[in-house]
């Protein structure tokens, strides 16, 4: 009783918690605000500790880092978790695709909600990707020793720009077909690879079996090439482009860290 | 050794900051704003769902998504082996080739004008205006048929735009086909020849200390780009459709 009056339950019970086995497991440090657990608390935390523990005072101000990178990143992660909520709903056949669209919008609880943020996530990402990569060249960061991580951005731009298009034929509406079909077109005018392409002739490809083909799994934007696009988009690009942001992010700090003047 | 000691000394100032907290509440604080922004744009508009696909039904225009419009506009001026292939090859090698062609060590990790102002230029120009104008003018200006309608012009579908687009050697009053294929190849090799023969008589003195093979990719890659515009140029002022006809393909 006196301990409840005087309040030092409280200690006690904080005590006990944070001196228990199931505690100290969990957490690998103190949270008291020391220059030691500063640097424990990214350098510790598998989450964090893609930071250094210090950086130059200037890679703090948005006007030099507009934060874009770092807003990709968000996008990028917004549309994985939103990605996996429609895949549940969502079948990448030619009979099912569109009315699972519908059904998705119209009766699924917040189903709209989620389709909403993937699109305008997957939009943003490529409007953000194109300004981070318009502020790495205005601040010269492209430079040595960094020009390895430039090539990788590079990459990650393309990726970025397939991973939507890929998607931009799943919702399998007028929209999204058509846009695909002008887009998958020009592979068809593939120099020697495209059946319309220069010197086509010398290689005996044909609308059938082309560079175009290859990436429909038809002659045109059918079935085949909607299961084709899933695949694209839901597993292989996203793993692709994930690898190389772990390269990308990795590279930053071997670099030396963000760019700054010398 | 000794360079590795002089890198310390010109390294980075000192002065750094912890991470936790200065830097993770920033980048905290930039999520919860990005996530507030999507969050409300997404419940107030919705994304586009039209009619069923159907292949039978032809859209008119027919649009590739909003960042390949610039492409799809490049189109009007170039054959689509250039426009929807070779360009957009060109632009991710040329790109990738930037920090192996742009050797100025000046500008490294600043924001400077004065010090690469033949970099900005040529990627604004790049960026700014052959990537995001031609998405914007291929977004709000371009109705059916692809034709250019202003922001308050009615899309008409039946437009009659008169296409009295001739070639570059017709028009010069070469009318054989020979003739014709010889003249085309004559000006478009000799806009590649005699530009980069200006820019290494301009350049000479960088030779030494670029190298030929930076300053010759350098200088052909601008030529393209400059060469796309040129074409535009000639499209659009002068009606001529292909400087370079040849039975494999056309420029």
């Amino acid at each position: 009783m006196d301990q409840i009056k005087s309040g030092k339950i409280f200690s006690e019970l904080a005590k006990a918690v944070t001196e228990s086995q199931v505690w100290m497991s969990s957490f690998r440090h103190g949270y008291a605000d020391t220059p030691r657990n500063r640097v424990l608390q990214i350098a510790s935390n598998v989450w964090l500790h893609l930071h250094p523990v210090k950086i130059q005072r200037h890679a703090l101000r948005i006007k030099f880092t507009w934060c874009m990178g770092g807003i990709t990143f968000l996008m990028f992660l917004v549309t994985v978790v939103t990605g996996v909520v429609l895949m549940f709903y969502y079948r990448p056949v030619g009979e099912y695709a569109y009315y699972d669209m519908k059904y998705l919008q119209y009766d699924v609880p917040f189903g709209m909600l989620m389709r909403n943020m993937h699109r305008w996530a997957a939009h943003s990402m490529v409007i953000t990707v194109w300004l981070h990569m318009f502020r790495v060249f205005l601040t010269g960061s492209y430079k040595a020793p960094r020009e390895f991580n430039w090539v990788i951005g590079v990459f990650l731009v393309t990726f970025t720009l397939l991973l939507s298009f890929t998607g931009y034929l799943l919702p399998w509406d007028q929209l999204s077909m058509w846009a695909v079909t002008v887009g998958t077109n020009m592979a068809r005018a593939t120099p020697f690879l495209g059946h319309e392409g220069p010197f086509a002739e010398f290689v005996g490809v044909s609308p059938r079996y082309d560079a175009r083909s290859v990436l429909l799994g038809g002659s045109l934007v059918g079935p085949p090439a909607l299961l084709r696009f899933y695949v694209l988009h839901c597993i292989f690009i996203p793993l692709v482009a994930g690898a190389l942001m772990i390269v990308h992010f990795w590279r930053i700090r071997k670099d030396g860290g963000i760019s700054g003047p010398l | 050794m000794a360079q590795a000691v002089k890198k310390k000394v010109e390294g980075p100032s000192a002065d750094k900051v912890h991470v936790w907290p200065y830097l993770v509440r920033l980048e905290f604080m930039c999520a919860i704003i990005c996530m507030i922004v999507l969050t409300v744009w997404s419940i107030v508009i919705d994304a586009p769902l039209e009619e069923a696909a159907n292949p039978t039904k032809t859209p008119n225009p027919s649009k590739a998504p909003w960042y390949f419009l610039g492409l799809q506009d490049i189109l009007v001026y170039f054959d689509p082996w250039f426009a929807g292939v070779v360009a957009p090859s060109l632009i991710i090698v040329g790109l990738m080739l930037i920090p192996y062609l742009d050797v100025n060590p000046k500008g490294n990790g600043y924001y400077t004008y004065a010090e690469r102002k033949v970099a900005i230029w040529v990627y604004c120009f790049g960026f700014l205006v052959l990537w995001i104008a031609l998405i914007i003018m291929g977004v709000f200006l371009r109705g059916p048929g692809w034709n250019l309608f202003m922001p308050w012009e009615y899309w008409d579908p039946h437009k009659v735009v008169a296409l009295t687009n001739v070639d570059l050697p017709y028009a010069f009053g070469i009318r054989t086909y020979n003739a014709a294929m010889i003249f085309g190849g004559l000006v478009v090799g000799g806009y590649f020849v005699l530009g980069a023969m200006v820019y290494f008589f301009m350049e000479r003195k960088a030779l030494k200390n670029v190298g030929f093979l930076r300053m010759f990719l350098k200088i052909q890659l601008l030529l393209i780009m400059v060469g796309i515009v040129v074409k535009i140029v000639l499209r659009l002022g002068f009606n001529i459709k292909y400087v370079w006809v040849t039975p494999w393909f056309n420029i």
